[in-house]
Protein backbone atom coordinates (compact mmCIF):
# COMPACT_ATOMS: atom_id res chain seq x y z
CA UNK A 1 0.00 0.00 0.00
CA UNK A 2 1.53 3.25 -1.10
CA UNK A 3 1.36 6.61 0.63
CA UNK A 4 -1.02 7.83 -2.10
CA UNK A 5 -3.53 5.11 -1.33
CA UNK A 6 -3.24 5.79 2.38
CA UNK A 7 -3.95 9.46 1.76
CA UNK A 8 -7.02 8.59 -0.35
CA UNK A 9 -8.35 6.46 2.52
CA UNK A 10 -7.54 9.18 5.04
CA UNK A 11 -9.29 11.92 3.07
CA UNK A 12 -12.23 9.62 2.38
CA UNK A 13 -12.59 8.92 6.10
CA UNK A 14 -12.44 12.67 6.79
CA UNK A 15 -15.18 13.29 4.22
CA UNK A 16 -17.33 10.61 5.83
CA UNK A 17 -16.76 12.10 9.26
CA UNK A 18 -17.75 15.54 7.96
CA UNK A 19 -20.94 14.11 6.47
CA UNK A 20 -21.89 12.44 9.74
CA UNK A 21 -21.12 15.61 11.72
CA UNK A 22 -23.48 17.53 9.44
CA UNK A 23 -26.38 15.42 10.68
CA UNK A 24 -25.43 15.71 14.34
CA UNK A 25 -24.37 19.34 14.72
CA UNK A 26 -26.89 21.72 16.21
CA UNK A 27 -26.00 25.20 14.97
CA UNK A 28 -26.08 25.84 11.18
CA UNK A 29 -22.60 27.38 11.36
CA UNK A 30 -21.18 24.10 12.67
CA UNK A 31 -23.03 22.24 9.93
CA UNK A 32 -21.46 24.62 7.40
CA UNK A 33 -17.99 24.03 8.85
CA UNK A 34 -18.54 20.26 8.73
CA UNK A 35 -19.63 20.55 5.09
CA UNK A 36 -16.59 22.69 4.27
CA UNK A 37 -14.26 20.12 5.83
CA UNK A 38 -16.08 17.37 3.92
CA UNK A 39 -15.64 19.26 0.64
CA UNK A 40 -11.96 19.97 1.33
CA UNK A 41 -11.37 16.28 2.08
CA UNK A 42 -13.10 15.37 -1.18
CA UNK A 43 -10.82 17.84 -2.97
CA UNK A 44 -7.92 16.01 -1.34
CA UNK A 45 -9.29 12.72 -2.65
CA UNK A 46 -9.53 14.18 -6.17
CA UNK A 47 -5.99 15.55 -5.99
CA UNK A 48 -4.69 12.17 -4.82
CA UNK A 49 -6.53 10.45 -7.67
CA UNK A 50 -4.80 12.79 -10.12
CA UNK A 51 -7.89 14.74 -11.15
CA UNK A 52 -6.30 18.06 -10.35
CA UNK A 53 -8.70 20.27 -12.30
CA UNK A 54 -11.71 19.04 -10.37
CA UNK A 55 -9.82 19.35 -7.08
CA UNK A 56 -8.88 22.97 -7.81
CA UNK A 57 -12.39 23.91 -8.85
CA UNK A 58 -13.88 22.09 -5.90
CA UNK A 59 -11.89 24.35 -3.61
CA UNK A 60 -12.38 27.52 -5.67
CA UNK A 61 -16.07 27.24 -6.54
CA UNK A 62 -17.56 25.12 -3.80
CA UNK A 63 -15.60 26.18 -0.76
CA UNK A 64 -14.57 29.59 -2.05
CA UNK A 65 -17.87 30.78 -3.47
CA UNK A 66 -20.85 28.63 -2.55
CA UNK A 67 -19.94 27.93 1.06
CA UNK A 68 -18.68 31.45 1.76
CA UNK A 69 -22.03 32.70 0.50
CA UNK A 70 -23.77 30.19 2.77
CA UNK A 71 -21.73 31.26 5.79
CA UNK A 72 -22.61 34.91 5.11
CA UNK A 73 -26.30 34.03 5.01
CA UNK A 74 -26.02 32.09 8.26
CA UNK A 75 -24.43 35.12 9.92
CA UNK A 76 -27.11 37.36 8.38
CA UNK A 77 -29.95 35.21 9.73
CA UNK A 78 -28.46 34.61 13.13
CA UNK A 79 -31.79 34.55 14.90
CA UNK A 80 -32.40 32.45 17.95
CA UNK A 81 -34.42 29.86 16.21
CA UNK A 82 -36.46 26.95 17.61
CA UNK A 83 -34.86 24.76 14.95
CA UNK A 84 -31.49 25.26 16.67
CA UNK A 85 -32.75 23.59 19.83
CA UNK A 86 -34.91 20.87 18.33
CA UNK A 87 -32.73 19.61 15.51
CA UNK A 88 -34.87 16.85 14.11
CA UNK A 89 -38.34 16.78 12.66
CA UNK A 90 -40.85 14.03 13.33
CA UNK A 91 -39.50 12.22 10.26
CA UNK A 92 -36.36 11.22 12.19
CA UNK A 93 -36.98 7.48 12.39
CA UNK A 94 -38.35 6.92 8.85
CA UNK A 95 -35.62 9.15 7.46
CA UNK A 96 -32.84 7.18 9.09
CA UNK A 97 -34.42 3.85 8.08
CA UNK A 98 -34.80 5.04 4.48
CA UNK A 99 -31.24 6.36 4.37
CA UNK A 100 -29.85 3.11 5.76
CA UNK A 101 -31.88 1.12 3.21
CA UNK A 102 -30.67 3.33 0.36
CA UNK A 103 -27.03 3.15 1.47
CA UNK A 104 -27.33 -0.63 1.89
CA UNK A 105 -28.89 -1.16 -1.53
CA UNK A 106 -26.35 1.08 -3.28
CA UNK A 107 -23.49 -0.52 -1.33
CA UNK A 108 -24.59 -4.01 -2.33
CA UNK A 109 -24.76 -2.93 -5.96
CA UNK A 110 -21.27 -1.42 -5.66
CA UNK A 111 -19.91 -4.65 -4.16
CA UNK A 112 -21.53 -6.63 -6.96
CA UNK A 113 -19.47 -4.71 -9.48
CA UNK A 114 -16.61 -7.00 -8.54
CA UNK A 115 -13.74 -5.23 -10.14
CA UNK A 116 -13.63 -3.06 -13.21
CA UNK A 117 -16.63 -4.13 -15.27
CA UNK A 118 -16.26 -1.00 -17.32
CA UNK A 119 -13.22 -1.54 -19.42
CA UNK A 120 -11.15 1.55 -20.19
CA UNK A 121 -11.62 2.76 -23.72
CA UNK A 122 -8.74 1.83 -25.96
CA UNK A 123 -6.22 4.58 -26.49
CA UNK A 124 -4.32 6.86 -24.24
CA UNK A 125 -5.84 7.71 -20.87
CA UNK A 126 -6.90 11.35 -20.76
CA UNK A 127 -4.79 13.80 -18.87
CA UNK A 128 -6.46 15.72 -16.09
CA UNK A 129 -3.83 18.43 -15.93
CA UNK A 130 -5.17 21.90 -16.47
CA UNK A 131 -3.88 22.65 -19.96
CA UNK A 132 -4.75 19.40 -21.79
CA UNK A 133 -8.06 19.26 -19.99
CA UNK A 134 -9.10 22.78 -20.91
CA UNK A 135 -8.01 22.37 -24.54
CA UNK A 136 -10.05 19.19 -24.81
CA UNK A 137 -12.95 20.72 -22.87
CA UNK A 138 -13.28 23.77 -25.09
CA UNK A 139 -12.73 21.79 -28.27
CA UNK A 140 -15.31 19.07 -27.63
CA UNK A 141 -17.76 20.59 -25.21
CA UNK A 142 -17.80 24.30 -26.10
CA UNK A 143 -21.55 24.24 -26.74
CA UNK A 144 -22.28 22.91 -23.26
CA UNK A 145 -19.91 25.47 -21.81
CA UNK A 146 -21.78 28.28 -23.57
CA UNK A 147 -25.17 26.87 -22.56
CA UNK A 148 -24.19 27.02 -18.89
CA UNK A 149 -23.95 30.80 -19.26
CA UNK A 150 -27.62 30.82 -20.28
CA UNK A 151 -28.41 28.84 -17.11
CA UNK A 152 -26.44 31.30 -14.99
CA UNK A 153 -28.21 34.30 -16.52
CA UNK A 154 -31.56 32.61 -15.86
CA UNK A 155 -30.52 32.00 -12.25
CA UNK A 156 -29.51 35.64 -11.75
CA UNK A 157 -32.77 36.91 -13.25
CA UNK A 158 -34.75 34.49 -11.07
CA UNK A 159 -32.91 35.58 -7.92
CA UNK A 160 -33.64 39.26 -8.70
CA UNK A 161 -37.29 38.42 -9.41
CA UNK A 162 -37.65 36.59 -6.09
CA UNK A 163 -36.16 39.51 -4.16
CA UNK A 164 -38.38 42.03 -5.97
CA UNK A 165 -41.56 40.03 -5.46
CA UNK A 166 -40.76 39.79 -1.75
CA UNK A 167 -40.35 43.57 -1.56
CA UNK A 168 -43.68 44.12 -3.29
CA UNK A 169 -45.51 41.85 -0.85
CA UNK A 170 -43.89 43.69 2.07
CA UNK A 171 -44.88 47.15 1.02
CA UNK B 1 -9.76 -2.85 -8.34
CA UNK B 2 -10.91 -2.26 -4.80
CA UNK B 3 -10.36 1.47 -4.93
CA UNK B 4 -13.18 1.98 -7.39
CA UNK B 5 -15.61 0.10 -5.19
CA UNK B 6 -14.41 1.98 -2.14
CA UNK B 7 -14.86 5.39 -3.78
CA UNK B 8 -18.27 4.41 -5.11
CA UNK B 9 -19.26 3.19 -1.67
CA UNK B 10 -18.09 6.46 -0.14
CA UNK B 11 -20.11 8.37 -2.71
CA UNK B 12 -23.23 6.30 -2.00
CA UNK B 13 -22.89 6.72 1.75
CA UNK B 14 -22.43 10.48 1.39
CA UNK B 15 -25.50 10.65 -0.85
CA UNK B 16 -27.56 8.71 1.69
CA UNK B 17 -26.31 10.98 4.48
CA UNK B 18 -27.37 14.04 2.48
CA UNK B 19 -30.79 12.54 1.79
CA UNK B 20 -31.29 11.69 5.46
CA UNK B 21 -30.24 15.24 6.33
CA UNK B 22 -32.80 16.76 3.99
CA UNK B 23 -35.53 14.57 5.45
CA UNK B 24 -34.61 14.76 9.10
CA UNK B 25 -33.37 18.25 9.87
CA UNK B 26 -35.74 21.14 10.60
CA UNK B 27 -33.55 24.11 9.69
CA UNK B 28 -34.01 25.30 6.10
CA UNK B 29 -30.35 26.31 5.68
CA UNK B 30 -29.16 22.95 7.00
CA UNK B 31 -31.44 21.22 4.49
CA UNK B 32 -29.85 23.29 1.70
CA UNK B 33 -26.39 22.27 2.85
CA UNK B 34 -27.42 18.62 2.90
CA UNK B 35 -28.48 19.04 -0.72
CA UNK B 36 -24.97 20.32 -1.44
CA UNK B 37 -23.64 17.17 0.21
CA UNK B 38 -25.73 15.07 -2.18
CA UNK B 39 -24.31 17.00 -5.14
CA UNK B 40 -20.81 16.38 -3.82
CA UNK B 41 -21.52 12.66 -3.61
CA UNK B 42 -22.66 12.69 -7.25
CA UNK B 43 -19.47 14.51 -8.23
CA UNK B 44 -17.39 11.86 -6.48
CA UNK B 45 -19.25 9.11 -8.37
CA UNK B 46 -18.73 10.96 -11.67
CA UNK B 47 -15.00 11.36 -11.04
CA UNK B 48 -14.73 7.69 -10.13
CA UNK B 49 -16.49 6.58 -13.30
CA UNK B 50 -14.46 9.04 -15.36
CA UNK B 51 -11.26 7.49 -14.01
CA UNK B 52 -12.61 3.99 -14.47
CA UNK B 53 -13.57 4.44 -18.10
CA UNK B 54 -10.59 6.71 -18.85
CA UNK B 55 -12.81 9.24 -20.58
CA UNK B 56 -13.06 12.95 -20.08
CA UNK B 57 -16.82 13.34 -20.20
CA UNK B 58 -17.27 12.57 -16.50
CA UNK B 59 -14.98 15.43 -15.54
CA UNK B 60 -16.81 17.72 -17.97
CA UNK B 61 -20.11 16.76 -16.33
CA UNK B 62 -18.55 17.69 -13.00
CA UNK B 63 -18.09 21.22 -14.32
CA UNK B 64 -21.69 21.40 -15.40
CA UNK B 65 -22.67 20.26 -11.89
CA UNK B 66 -20.58 23.07 -10.43
CA UNK B 67 -22.58 25.53 -12.50
CA UNK B 68 -25.87 23.91 -11.47
CA UNK B 69 -24.83 24.08 -7.81
CA UNK B 70 -23.98 27.77 -8.11
CA UNK B 71 -27.31 28.50 -9.82
CA UNK B 72 -29.17 26.44 -7.22
CA UNK B 73 -27.59 28.33 -4.34
CA UNK B 74 -28.22 31.67 -6.07
CA UNK B 75 -31.95 30.92 -6.29
CA UNK B 76 -32.43 28.97 -3.06
CA UNK B 77 -30.84 31.54 -0.76
CA UNK B 78 -33.23 34.39 -1.76
CA UNK B 79 -36.16 32.03 -1.28
CA UNK B 80 -34.94 31.13 2.21
CA UNK B 81 -34.39 34.82 2.96
CA UNK B 82 -37.96 35.65 1.94
CA UNK B 83 -39.37 32.76 3.96
CA UNK B 84 -37.43 33.71 7.05
CA UNK B 85 -38.47 37.34 6.65
CA UNK B 86 -42.15 36.39 6.47
CA UNK B 87 -42.12 33.84 9.28
CA UNK B 88 -39.12 35.20 11.19
CA UNK B 89 -38.01 31.60 11.59
CA UNK B 90 -35.92 29.07 9.72
CA UNK B 91 -37.98 26.15 10.99
CA UNK B 92 -39.54 24.35 8.03
CA UNK B 93 -42.30 22.99 10.24
CA UNK B 94 -43.53 26.56 10.62
CA UNK B 95 -43.94 26.96 6.88
CA UNK B 96 -47.45 25.56 6.81
CA UNK B 97 -49.15 28.05 4.55
CA UNK B 98 -49.00 25.64 1.61
CA UNK B 99 -50.83 22.96 3.60
CA UNK B 100 -54.36 22.25 2.39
Amino acid sequence: MTIDQLLVYFFGACALLGGVLMLVARHPMRVALALISCMLSLAGVYAMLGVHVVAVFQVLIYVGAVMVFMVYVIMLLDVRDPSFVRRYSHLLLPGIVLGALLAGALGVSAMRLGGPVIRPVAGAAPSYLVQPFSVEFLREYWLHFELTSVLLVAAVVAAIAIIRSGRRSDG
Amino acid sequence: MADTQLLLGLSFVLFALGLVGVMVRRNALVMLMCMELMLNAVILALVTFSLETATLSGAVLVFLIFVVAAAEIAIAIPIVLQLSRQRSSLDVEGYDRLKG
